[in-house]
C-alpha cells in the first residue's frame, strides 16, 4: 500500500500560454503513513490531489496507486481504480441527500458490483470507528457539519482502499470539531494501513502528521519530517 | 438502481407530479385512440367486412384519387376483371348514403349498399326478389323495423328479409338491397357511365342476371397474384384493360371522404399529443439530470463507472413511465368500459389501449434518454471542490 508521485508536472491552458500549477513534483507516501501537504492559496494543492485521485492526467511524470501505473490507463480502468484502491475525503461532506447514513457506505459496495445490503454490517462499524453508530439511519439534512464530516470519511474507507486523499476536511468545521477529525484521520491511516495524503491550511494540524510537504508555486520542498 | 430508487422516494413530490402528468397523458391517449378507432369503425365497417382483396373504383379524372362517392363503374367494366387472370370472383357494389323510413314514420340515415344477391358479397339472399332488403342491426334499430317489415328507401319499398350484422359505412347503418334496386334508388352518375339514362335498364339491359353498373368492383384474387396490394402486374393491366383504379381493400378506406379527414385530425391529435409527451418527460428529466449533477459528479469521483449511472438513470425513468402509463392506461380502459354500452363510439381492445402505451413508453424513454445522456459529460474533478 503506497501512492508514488514521480516528477509530476501538471500545466493548466491560461490565455496564449500554459500555467504550471505542479512543478516536477515527487511523493512517496508508504502505507500506514500520513503526509500532510501545505501550501498558500493557489500553491497547487488541490491540483496535487487530483492527479493522485486520477481526476487530471499530469502532462508528464509518473503516478502509482497501490503499485498500479496510472499513465495510458483508459478511464474505466481509473474509475476501477478510484473505487478500489483510492479513499476520496472531499473538503465538503459531499453527501448524496436521499441515502441514510450506512447507506451513503453502501453506495460503495453497489459501486463495486457488490450487493449493498450485503455492506450493511461493514458500513456500521465503520461509522462505529468514527463514533456514529447512533445516527446509523439518519440522513444527512440530520446530521450537524462535523457528523457529515465523520461520514465522509468512513465512506472513503469503505472499500479498503490503499490511498486516502483528504481536501482540507476541516474548513467548515470549528476548531475542535477540525482537531477531532484530524486525529481521527491519523488513527485510521495507522488501523488501516492506507497511504494517506492531507491537504490542509492549518500548521496546528501538522503534529498527526508523519511527513510534512510544502508547496510553493507549484514545487514541492523536500519532505521535513516532524517527530 | 440503489441510490435511483431512494431518489423516487426521497423527491416525492417532483416525482408524483411528473407521474401525474404521464398518468393523464396516457389516458387522454388511449380515450382517443378507443374513439378514433369507435369512429373509424362506425365509418368503414362495411368495407372492411367485404369478402374481397381489392376494390376497383373507375379511374378517376382528376387528381383526388379515388373516391367512394365519384366513383360510378359500367358493367364492361366490371365482366373484364370478371375474367382477368388470378381473380377468383369479381362483385359490383353500388354505395349511397340516403334516407330510409318505415310506415310508422321513423326515419333514418342509411347506408344502402347493392349487391347481386347471393353474390357473396353481401347478406342478400339468392332467389331473393330485387326488392328485398337485410338491415343490419343498427338500421334495424334506428328505424324500429324488423324482418317481414317493409321500409321505404328514397321512395322505394322494400321487403325486409333478414336482420343482421354490424355493417356501417360513413357514420349511417347499412341496408343491404340488390344492386337492381340499388340503381333504382340511386341512378349512378358518374364519369364512367353513359349519359343516355343507364339506370332505365336495370337487372335487364345488363344480361339478366342482375349484373350492371355499380358504384365500385369487389374483387377476390385467388392468391397467384401480390394480392391485397395491387401491385402485381397482371392487376394493373387488368386495371388498364378495364379503366379502373384498384387498391387493396385497406387501402380503399381512405376513398371514404369523412374517413379520411376525421381520423387525419384525430390521428395529429394524437401525434401531438405523444410528441408533447416525449417533450414534457424530456424537460424534466434534463432538469432532474442537471440538479442531480453535483451527486453524479461525486459518484464518478468514487468510482463509478459512467455506464451504471447511465443505466441507474434510465431505470428510474422507466420505473416512473412504466407506472405513469399503466395507471393511465387502467383509467382509460375501465372509462372506455364505461362508456362502451352507450352511444359513444368508443372500441376497447389490446390494439387501441396497448398500443398507444407502447408508444408513450417508447417515447419517454427516447425523451429520458436524450436528458440523462449528459450524465457522461459530467467531470469528477468538480467534486473537490468546495464549492457545491
Ligand atoms: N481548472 C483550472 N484551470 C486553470 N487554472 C487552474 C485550474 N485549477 C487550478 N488552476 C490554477 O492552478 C494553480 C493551483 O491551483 P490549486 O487549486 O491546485 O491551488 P491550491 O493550492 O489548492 O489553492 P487553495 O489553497 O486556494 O485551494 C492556481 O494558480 C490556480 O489558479
Ligand atoms: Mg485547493
Amino acid at each position: 500500500m503506497s501512492l508514488e508521485l514521480n516528477e509530476v508536472t501538471l500545466t493548466y491552458p491560461d490565455g496564449d500560454g500554459r500555467l504550471t500549477a505542479l512543478d516536477r513534483v515527487s511523493l512517496d507516501v508508504p502505507g500506514g503513513t500520513l503526509a500532510a501537504v501545505v501550501g498558500p492559496s493557489g500553491s497547487g494543492k488541490s491540483s496535487l490531489l487530483a492527479v493522485a485521485a486520477t481526476l487530471i492526467r499530469p502532462d508528464s511524470g509518473t503516478v502509482a496507486v497501490d503499485g498500479v501505473r496510472v499513465e495510458g490507463a483508459a478511464p474505466a480502468r481509473l474509475a476501477e481504480l478510484r473505487r478500489r484502491r483510492i479513499g476520496i475525503v472531499f473538503q465538503q461532506p459531499n453527501l448524496l441527500a436521499s441515502l441514510t447514513a450506512a447507506e451513503q457506505l453502501q453506495v460503495m459496495a453497489q459501486i463495486d458490483g457488490r450487493p449493498p445490503r450485503k455492506a450493511r454490517p461493514r458500513a456500521l462499524e465503520l461509522l462505529e470507528a468514527v463514533g456514529l453508530a447512533d445516527l446509523a439511519d439518519r440522513r444527512p439534512h440530520r446530521l450537524s457539519g462535523g457528523q457529515r464530516q465523520r461520514v465522509n470519511i468512513a465512506r472513503a474507507l469503505m472499500n479498503d482502499p490503499a490511498v486516502l486523499l483528504v481536501d482540507e476536511p476541516t474548513s467548515a468545521l470549528d476548531h475542535e470539531r477540525g482537531a477531532a477529525v484530524i486525529d481521527l484521520i491519523a488513527r485510521l491511516t495507522r488501523e488501516q494501513g492506507t497511504a494517506t495524503v492531507l491537504v490542509t491550511h492549518d500548521r496546528g494540524h501538522l503534529d498527526a502528521a508523519d511527513q510534512v510537504a510544502e508547496v510553493l508555486d507549484g514545487r514541492l520542498t523536500a519532505p521535513a519530517t516532524t517527530g | 438502481m440503489f441510490v435511483a430508487w431512494r431518489d423516487l422516494g426521497f423527491a416525492k413530490g417532483r416525482f408524483a407530479l411528473i407521474g401525474a402528468v404521464i398518468v393523464l397523458i396516457t389516458l387522454l391517449v388511449g380515450m382517443l385512440s378507443g374513439l378514433t378507432a369507435g369512429l373509424a369503425r362506425e365509418n368503414v365497417s362495411a368495407v372492411t367486412g367485404l369478402p374481397a382483396d381489392l376494390i376497383a373504383f373507375d379511374r378517376a379524372e382528376g387528381d383526388g384519387g379515388p373516391s367512394f362517392s365519384d366513383s360510378a363503374v359500367t358493367e364492361g367494366q366490371w365482366r373484364e376483371w370478371a375474367r382477368a387472370p388470378g381473380v377468383q370472383s369479381a362483385e359490383p357494389l353500388g354505395i349511397t348514403t340516403t334516407k330510409a323510413e318505415t310506415g310508422d314514420g321513423a326515419s333514418a340515415a342509411v347506408s344502402v349498399f347493392g349487391v347481386r344477391p347471393g353474390g357473396g358479397l353481401g347478406p342478400v339472399p339468392g332467389g331473393s326478389g330485387d326488392d328485398s332488403a337485410v338491415l343490419s342491426e343498427g338500421a334495424a334499430e334506428d328505424l324500429g323495423a324488423g324482418e317481414g317489415d317493409t321500409v321505404t328507401v328514397a321512395g322505394r319499398e322494400l321487403a325486409v328479409v333478414g336482420v343482421g350484422g354490424d355493417a356501417s359505412f360513413s357514420h349511417t347503418p347499412v341496408v343491404w338491397t340488390s344492386l337492381g334496386a340499388w340503381q333504382g334508388i340511386a341512378p349512378p352518375s358518374g364519369p364512367g357511365v353513359p349519359s343516355d339514362g343507364t339506370s332505365g335498364t336495370n337487372g335487364t339491359g345488363g344480361g339478366g342476371d342482375g349484373g350492371g353498373t355499380a358504384t365500385v368492383i369487389a374483387v377476390t384474387t385467388d392468391g397467384s397474384t401480390d394480392g391485397g396490394t395491387g401491385t402485381d402486374a397482371a392487376l394493373a393491366d387488368t386495371d388498364e384493360k378495364a379503366g379502373t383504379t384498384t387498391v387493396a381493400k385497406a387501402d380503399s378506406l381512405a376513398a371514404i371522404g369523412s374517413y379520411t379527414s376525421e381520423n387525419g385530425s384525430l390521428q395529429l391529435m394524437r401525434g401531438f399529443l405523444f410528441a408533447i409527451s416525449a417533450l414534457v418527460i424530456g424537460a424534466f428529466f434534463t432538469v432532474w439530470t442537471i440538479q442531480r449533477g453535483p451527486d453524479v459528479a461525486v459518484l464518478k469521483a468514487l468510482g463509478a463507472s459512467t455506464g451504471a449511472l447511465l443505466r441507474d438513470a434510465l431505470g428510474q425513468a422507466l420505473v416512473l413511465l412504466v407506472g405513469g402509463t399503466a395507471a393511465g392506461t387502467a383509467a382509460a380502459a375501465a372509462l372506455g368500459a364505461a362508456v362502451s354500452g352507450s352511444d359513444v363510439p368508443f372500441v376497447l381492445t389490446p390494439g387501441t389501449v396497448l398500443a398507444p402505451a407502447a408508444v408513450m413508453v417508447a417515447l419517454g424513454a427516447l425523451g429520458a434518454a436524450l436528458s440523462v445522456r449528459r450524465i457522461t459529460s459530467v467531470d469528477p474533478l468538480t467534486a473537490l471542490g468546495s464549492a457545491r
